[in-house]
């Protein structure tokens, strides 16, 4: 490892330097308003150094990491979800009240799992990364301690992940055992030749099943509602977005080169847990009252239709990923925010009922919801449409018919459940309703900005994509 | 340049009416209603220098092109010929008359409402403008959300429901069709290698006709969603009769007319090989649609309903015209969109009006009601004798135009249409009998229509006899068009045989394979 590896290792390193900060800032000086400038102070400082060394990418820094625009653009998206968590968070934990400044060291260390999981390129860096990711999750979902449901959903969390943790790391020991290398691009250019092995494919398997955990596809969602409902709504929205976003991106560049839309085995596998996310995702949404768990499904569902545009072949596949995973970052984070923003000290605004008359007791909140919810459902001028129009793109372009229509199908039955939740904002509610959310709480500041930001954000990418898709054509 | 202030115009109007609306009800009214004023200025402007400049067929009047994502071959397309300048016309007069007619029904949110009308204003002048495929499907679906909140908010007793019906509805055929216009892209990347969603360019891709037909499909059942064509219609009288009255006359007057449109200005030209494989089919389901249409509409005692079930009856002669696909058949369908937009808009303005005087749309509580309300009995009189095609009104010559079509194609079906005319004479003059004749059944406190009304429905009737007696003009703007279009579809018949025959020895016509 020379210098010029450490520079273009700067931004994690960074991230590394600001946790300790962090830490050391709280055992000298408690303060929320201080701990939550430094974290945001490093996250932006790690964001800059990104752009800082750009010319030094690619570079493969120890066989461990590669630092390459693909991980950078990434790394910069979680840094940004990160980001906003941080700013909905501290309106969040100011109601909450108790020892706040110990969540942003977690979160500083979650974000540093992740940026390390996607510019993994070797199976120990990789397994790292999503370790440091998950142990300061489990920490993350039980923060708050107000009852039994956080500590419920932390404890799930934790013996659901170890288990996955588990299967991923036997899985690898099998694949380490027949490649001999725990390096990915071997391990990618030889699964050719052990295609007919037993052991590689049991090991691939069993990754696949690890990481299936992680992205809550079905069959490995069932953690999913009840994670979701538990934990407080900004770190749902962190999980939702960065957690699964960073698996993706790694699954993304590692499965690409075992091209699975030539390879029928593992297409039918994926392709099988595409539909059954799709369906499922969404036909359990239909049955929710809980917003929170009804966004849980619907994103089990919107994991399926990324994986129809991880199958495509074609020039547009990469492209398509990427841009819905952007997409889908700014409408969880925006929808999480919004029952950030409304949530108060007793707990968080997630029955539906709550929201009934939002329209016209926060008519901008209520906006802000609808615009989200639509660029769920895939509305035209929001980033969602052009998202799901890039998936159908890739897809149609790969002749990936039945998964297209299903696709289709289910963009249809989704629109159920989100127009629910947008009618019950219109509604007028009948009496007055003192319990609705957003009455009398006032909205935090930071929260209220991030959320602007956030639907700027989605009307500029449902507009005026160009800029975005210039950038992310040729990341890999 | 100029035609993108037909999206600008409702666009920045809506959101300002939705400002001021905050402060007053009226300024919210005042700004939509300026805004639509302005716009159809610029309508008669540019029809009047369009009708002076003897435009060539085929050719575009106003044309802009902007580049949006180059990426992916797509560009903001508008361009207008006659035939968008016509429906451009009835979206912006309709358009007036929906803010106007609304002026004192809603009284809630009321900014919120102009936005939502305006926005849906904006997207379907969208649709009638845009060139460029994917352009095109945005306007399509934009147009629809607005339209939702219309209805799932100020509509009437069971609108969530209705409304939910009709946003699922269109937006899954629209999503079939959004498949299509990816099928076809690919398709024509891979002839040409040119990836562009550019409506001009798209125009005579040669394709197996395996592929043909499956991509025409997919916006066949977008465009016979809205128009609507029968087995896919049921949205329609829900929509209808749970909307408030702006939101019925929008559906009735322009929303079916999308559709309609779809089908002349896309798939024919797109496809015209697969479109002559459908003739038959298209012709089953426009008289099946005419006549069932208006078999409903007899079992009705809804009379909002009622109105909205002749809406499907007068569509089936829309797609009759234009699946005749000859001069006298397209003419008519173009004749029939304006006629029916503004004689059912109207009539749907009355049913409003009764609506907000009586509390009711019952027709059996109704009746007699000509002694207390002249004025508008005479008013209904009028539109029903519109609608079941009274010679002399705008109606007549539409329906008889289609009807000459489709005859030089099939005698038997037309025929069979026909009788729909019939019927369309019963339902409405029964319509008049059971409202406005008979015993008065209730003792009903009504005022007439007041001056607002009255000099709408002037509007309204004065257009409708221009359009009967003096057609000319209107067959003179979109004879251009249609013939540009006639052409440029039977070109590309001839074109594409050579390719196809071809495509057949040379085995495998999937789309499979395309952009890999």
């Amino acid at each position: 490892m020379n210098s010029a590896d450490l520079y273009a290792f700067l931004p994690f390193i960074i991230l590394g330097i600001a946790s300790v900060v962090v830490m050391l800032g709280i055992s000298v000086y408690r303060n929320h308003a201080v701990t939550n400038l430094l974290t945001l102070l490093g996250l932006v400082l790690s964001g800059l150094a990104l752009a800082l060394v750009a010319n030094w990418i690619p570079r493969q820094v120890t066989p461990l990491f590669i630092a390459d625009r693909y991980s950078f653009f990434y790394t910069g998206l979680i840094l940004g979800a990160t980001f906003f968590t941080a700013l909905l968070s501290y309106g969040y934990l100011e109601k909450l009240g108790g020892q706040r400044e110990e969540f942003y060291l977690l979160l500083i260390l979650a974000a540093l799992g992740s940026s390390a999981l996607v510019a993994s390129s070797h199976f120990a860096s990789f397994f790292l990364g999503l370790e440091v990711l998950s142990i300061s999750l489990y920490g993350m979902i039980a923060y708050p301690r107000r009852g039994a449901a956080d500590i419920e959903a932390g404890i799930k969390y934790l013996v659901l992940a170890a288990l996955s943790s588990a299967f991923l790391l036997f899985g690898m020991a099998l694949v380490y055992a027949k490649t001999g290398t725990m390096e990915f691009g071997p391990v990618a250019s030889k699964a050719g030749e052990l295609s007919g092995s037993p052991v590689f494919l049991a090991g691939l398997a069993l990754i696949i099943v690890g990481l299936g955990f992680k992205l809550a596809v079905v069959p490995f969602h069932m953690w999913t509602p009840d994670v979701y409902e538990g934990a407080p709504a900004p770190v749902t929205g962190f999980i939702a977005t960065v957690s699964k976003g960073a698996v993706f991106a790694l699954l993304l560049r590692y499965f690409s080169g075992l091209q699975p839309a030539s390879n029928p085995p593992l297409f039918l596998v994926f392709a099988v847990i595409a539909a059954s996310s799709m369906f499922v995702g969404n036909l359990l949404a239909l049955l929710q009252r809980n917003i929170k768990r009804m966004l849980a499904y619907s994103s089990i569902a919107h994991l399926g239709y990324l994986l129809v545009a991880f199958l495509a072949g074609g020039p547009f596949r990469v492209s398509a990923v990427t841009y819905y995973l952007v997409a889908y970052f700014i409408t969880t984070l925006g929808s999480f925010g919004v029952i950030t923003v409304l949530s108060s000290r007793s707990g968080d605004a997630d029955d539906i009922g709550l929201y009934e008359g939002l329209s016209l007791r926060r008519p901008w909140i209520a906006a802000i919801f609808t615009a989200m919810l639509f660029s769920l459902a895939g509305i035209p001028m929001t980033a969602g449409f052009m998202a799901k129009y890039y998936v159908l793109l890739a897809g149609v372009g790969s002749a990936l018919w039945f998964l297209v229509i299903i696709l289709v199908v289910n963009s249809a039955i989704g629109l159920f459940y989100y127009l629910r939740i947008i009618v019950a904002m219109y509604k007028k509610p009948e009496g007055d309703t003192p319990h609705g959310a957003g009455a009398g709480e006032t909205i935090p500041a930071s929260g209220g900005f991030v959320l602007a930001v956030l639907v700027l954000l989605l009307l500029w990418l449902g507009i005026y994509p160009s800029p975005l898709i210039e950038m992310i054509r040729g990341l890999l | 340049m100029i035609l993108v202030w037909f999206i600008i115009i409702p666009l920045l109007g809506g959101a300002l009416a939705w400002l001021l609306g905050r402060r007053s009800s009226g300024l919210a009214r005042w700004v939509s209603l300026l805004s639509l004023v302005v716009e159809q200025v610029m309508i008669i402007v540019i029809w009047l220098r369009y009708y002076q400049s003897s435009p060539s067929p085929g050719s575009w009047f106003l044309d802009m092109q902007w580049v949006w994502i180059p990426q992916l071959g797509i560009s903001f397309h508008l361009a207008m010929d006659g035939l968008s300048l016509l429906m451009m016309a009835l979206t912006v007069f309709l358009g007036i008359m929906s803010v106007a007619i609304s002026w004192t029904e809603i009284r809630e949110r009321v900014g919120f409402f102009h936005l939502n009308l305006l926005f849906i204003l904006a997207g379907i002048s969208g649709v009638f403008l845009s060139l460029d495929l994917f352009l095109f499907y945005f306007f399509w679906e934009l147009m629809l959300v607005p339209m939702y909140f219309l209805i799932s908010i100020w509509g009437h007793e069971n609108r969530v429901y209705a409304a939910l019906k009709f946003f699922i509805f269109t937006q899954l055929s629209g999503l079939l069709m959004l498949i299509s216009i990816l099928g076809l892209y690919f398709v024509h990347a891979h002839t040409t290698g040119v990836y562009t969603f550019d409506y001009l360019r798209l125009l005579g891709t040669s394709m197996s006709p395996v592929a043909s037909f499956w991509l025409m499909i997919g916006f066949f059942i977008a465009f016979a969603v809205k128009l609507p064509v029968v087995p896919v219609h049921t949205w329609l009288p829900d929509a209808h009769t749970e909307a408030p009255t702006a939101g019925s006359v929008v559906l009735a007057g322009l929303l079916l007319k999308t559709g309609a449109y779809g089908l002349i200005r896309f798939l024919i030209p797109l496809f015209p090989h697969a479109a002559h494989s459908l003739v038959p089919a298209a012709f089953i389901l426009g008289v099946a649609g005419i006549l069932y249409g208006a078999l409903l509409a007899f079992a009705q005692h809804d009379l909002k309903r009622l109105v909205a079930y002749t809406s499907i009856s007068h569509m089936g002669f829309v797609l009759l015209g234009i699946f005749a696909w000859n001069e006298l058949g397209l003419q008519g369908a173009v004749m029939q969109m304006l006629c029916h937009g503004i004689s059912t808009g109207a009539l749907f303005m009355l049913v409003g009006a009764l609506q907000e005087r009586i509390h009711t749309r019952d027709m059996n509580v109704m009746g007699g009601l000509w002694q207390k309300i002249p004025r508008m009995g005479a008013v209904v009189l009028f539109f029903a004798l519109a609608s079941l095609g009274l010679p002399g009104l705008g109606n007549f010559v539409a329906e008889f135009l289609v009807l000459l079509g489709s005859y030089k194609v099939n005698v038997a079906l037309t025929s069979m249409a026909v009788t729909g005319l019939i019927f369309a004479t019963i339902y409405s003059l029964w319509i008049v009998q059971r409202v406005f004749h008979g015993e008065l059944k209730k003792k009903w406190t009504v005022a007439d229509l007041n001056i607002r009304e009255t000099t709408l429905m002037v509007f309204l009737i004065i257009s409708l006899v221009w359009l009967g007696l003096y057609p000319q003009p209107v067959f003179d703007t979109a004879k251009p068009a249609l013939t540009g279009l006639r052409e440029a579809a039977v070109m590309t018949v001839q074109g594409a045989t050579g390719p196809a025959a071809t495509d057949k020895s040379g085995g495998n016509p999937d789309l499979k394979g395309d952009g890999r």
